[in-house]
């Protein structure tokens, strides 16, 4: 089941191109992250890719099927079978944290068993089990208002373990929680989609994760693909050409230096 | 055209403002005068007089046991009637504002515009919600009160008839201003809008509308007083007898009585809230 953009673009409202004619395929079972400055299209990319958003212009295959073909009815049928986490995890504040993670399941089920599961959760086992692989078990009956940042963003992820999602587009995952347990938190990811023979994309704004992580490579900047190569042909020339300024002024120059730094940024660039 | 790159550092909402401030205010000042508010009557010696003595009668209050047995059942009358009138609205208002809930449109959720049929839909239920609350309930009180008679059945149907339209109005706008983020989610993962709805949206505005519909339960133990006033039962209805024979004694006491009932509805309303909080 193959997922794959052709020559895509998506205007900004405003005016000015989100995406600019993008091109890229994801084969099955492939895990792709994204990098890129902030701005460069990653979330647009994302939506676009979870048929969330409709591009203007450009071809967009969802699974095999081009979903602005599709009635409303397979459409929704076709969303079923992906799972798109936004940046901020998207858990109203008074819900305790086992009916959120169970929110992961509607796909599967009736609108009457997902209300029955309002009155007694249905699968307490499955989200504990989620929970305790990002070792969060412990606030299964919590309120979601109740936790921390880092929390919040690991309950989001296990609602995807809890889904039955073949492709999982993830924007930012790990961004609240600190260096060891993105690590672990992208290892049970990774480990879940291979398992499950799903697809991947991921976009991260840390770039050694990354790096670290994945072994396809996508660098957005400013809506365009300016490359897409298997991990060992990235190297530092592209990744600054990539974030260009931006990595010379966060790697070199400390704030209080800043505007003398910024003409040698220039000529690194 | 030409391209500025001049910085502004100008605030650009000031004008729209400015402008409704203006238009608010044109608005206002005429109407206070069409209204003829003039607050010196209240100071008028002939005036003053007549108040002051009904106001006399007001004590003692009465506070005979039959009479009090009596304003008992009246009060129980009276907030079944409220209790009654505020649940059949509320099943009036809930659907009807899921039906026009623009927040779980499947299509707005892509294109940012809802399909005709769905949009067609929101505005009929809008329109019957806005036909509904714009009758006031007294007049509903009247008209049913023609059709089935004196008594409590028309003050519940008034209140469950215009309360359905505002509650209707009231819970839609709840659901629209809530975080819609948490249901977007739902709905482009594959959920039903019902799901998206239980699982998204309820969560996040459920102290808010319990609130408004405790508030909206104590307007009702008000309007269905006045109610009482045109024959359809309750409270009200010993009022105006009260009040037409001058018997200023019986109206303080049934006063204290909806200042007792107010105060109850408000603690009702601030328990509901730390539950659901």
């Amino acid at each position: 089941m193959s997922t794959h953009l052709r020559s895509v673009s998506v205007a900004y409202g405003t005016g000015g191109r989100a995406l600019d004619g993008i091109t890229m395929a994801i084969g099955p079972g492939e895990q792709v992250a994204i990098i890129g400055p902030s701005g460069a299209g990653k979330t647009t990319l994302l939506h676009t890719l979870a048929s969330a958003l409709k591009p203007g212009e450009g071809a967009v295959t969802v699974l095999g099927s081009d979903p602005w073909r599709l009635s409303q009815t397979e459409l929704q049928r076709l969303r079923r079978r992906l799972f798109l986490a936004p940046q901020a995890p998207p858990l109203p504040p008074r819900q305790r944290v086992v009916n959120a993670v169970l929110a992961g399941r509607l796909p599967e089920w009736s609108t009457w068993r997902a209300l029955r599961s309002l009155v007694y959760p249905a699968d307490i086992r499955s989200a504990r089990t989620a929970l305790a692989r990002f070792r969060i078990e412990d606030k299964l009956f919590l309120r979601c208002d109740r936790l921390s940042g880092g929390e919040r963003q690991r309950v989001g992820l296990a609602r995807l373990l809890a889904s039955p999602a073949e492709l999982f587009l993830l924007d930012e995952p790990v961004s609240a929680l600190d260096p060891a347990l993105a690590q672990a938190a992208l290892q049970v990811l990774q480990g879940e989609a291979s398992a499950r023979g799903a697809s991947m994309v991921v976009s991260l704004h840390a770039v050694d994760l990354a790096l670290a992580r994945f072994p396809r490579i996508v660098g957005l900047r400013e809506g365009k693909v300016l490359f897409d190569l298997p991990r060992p042909a990235v190297d530092e020339a592209l990744l600054i050409e990539l974030y260009g300024s931006e990595l010379c002024n966060s790697f070199q120059a400390p704030p209080e230096h800043q505007a003398e730094a910024l003409p040698i940024c220039r000529g690194c660039v | 055209m030409r391209v500025t790159d001049t910085v502004t550092y100008k605030d650009p909402a000031w004008h729209t403002r400015i402008t409704w401030t203006v238009v608010f205010l044109a608005v206002l000042l005429p109407a206070g005068w069409l209204a003829e508010f003039n607050p010196a009557v209240l100071w008028d010696e002939a005036n003053l007089r007549t108040v002051g003595h009904f106001l006399g009668t007001f004590l003692p209050p009465a506070h005979s046991l039959e009479f009090l047995n009596m304003v008992a059942i009246a009060t129980w009358k009276t907030i079944a009637i409220a209790t009654v009138g505020t649940v059949l609205a509320a099943i009036i208002g809930f659907p009807a504002a899921l039906a026009a809930n623009r927040a779980l449109s499947l299509s707005a959720l892509t294109t940012g515009r809802m399909a005709p049929w769905a949009a067609a839909v929101r505005w009929t239920v809008r329109a019957v919600l806005i036909f509904l609350r714009s009758v006031p309930e007294v007049v509903w009180a009247l008209l049913i009160v023609r059709a089935v008679g004196l008594g409590d059945t028309a003050g519940v149907l008034a209140i469950a008839l215009t309360y359905g339209g505002m509650l209707g109005k009231v819970y839609l706008e709840i659901f629209e201003s809530t975080d819609v983020e948490a249901t977007r989610s739902l709905l482009r993962n594959g959920a039903g809008r019902t799901q998206g709805f239980f699982y998204g949206m309820l969560p996040a505005c459920l102290p808010e509308l319990t609130s408004y519909t405790v508030y909206r339960w104590e307007c009702a133990i008000r309007a269905s007083v006045i109610m009482g006033f045109v024959g359809a039962g309750g409270l009200g209805q010993q009022m105006e007898l009260s009040m037409r024979m001058l018997a200023g004694g019986e109206v303080i006491t049934m006063l204290a009585v909806f200042v007792g009932l107010v105060w109850i509805a408000d603690q009702v309303s601030l328990q509901l809230r730390k539950w659901t909080e």
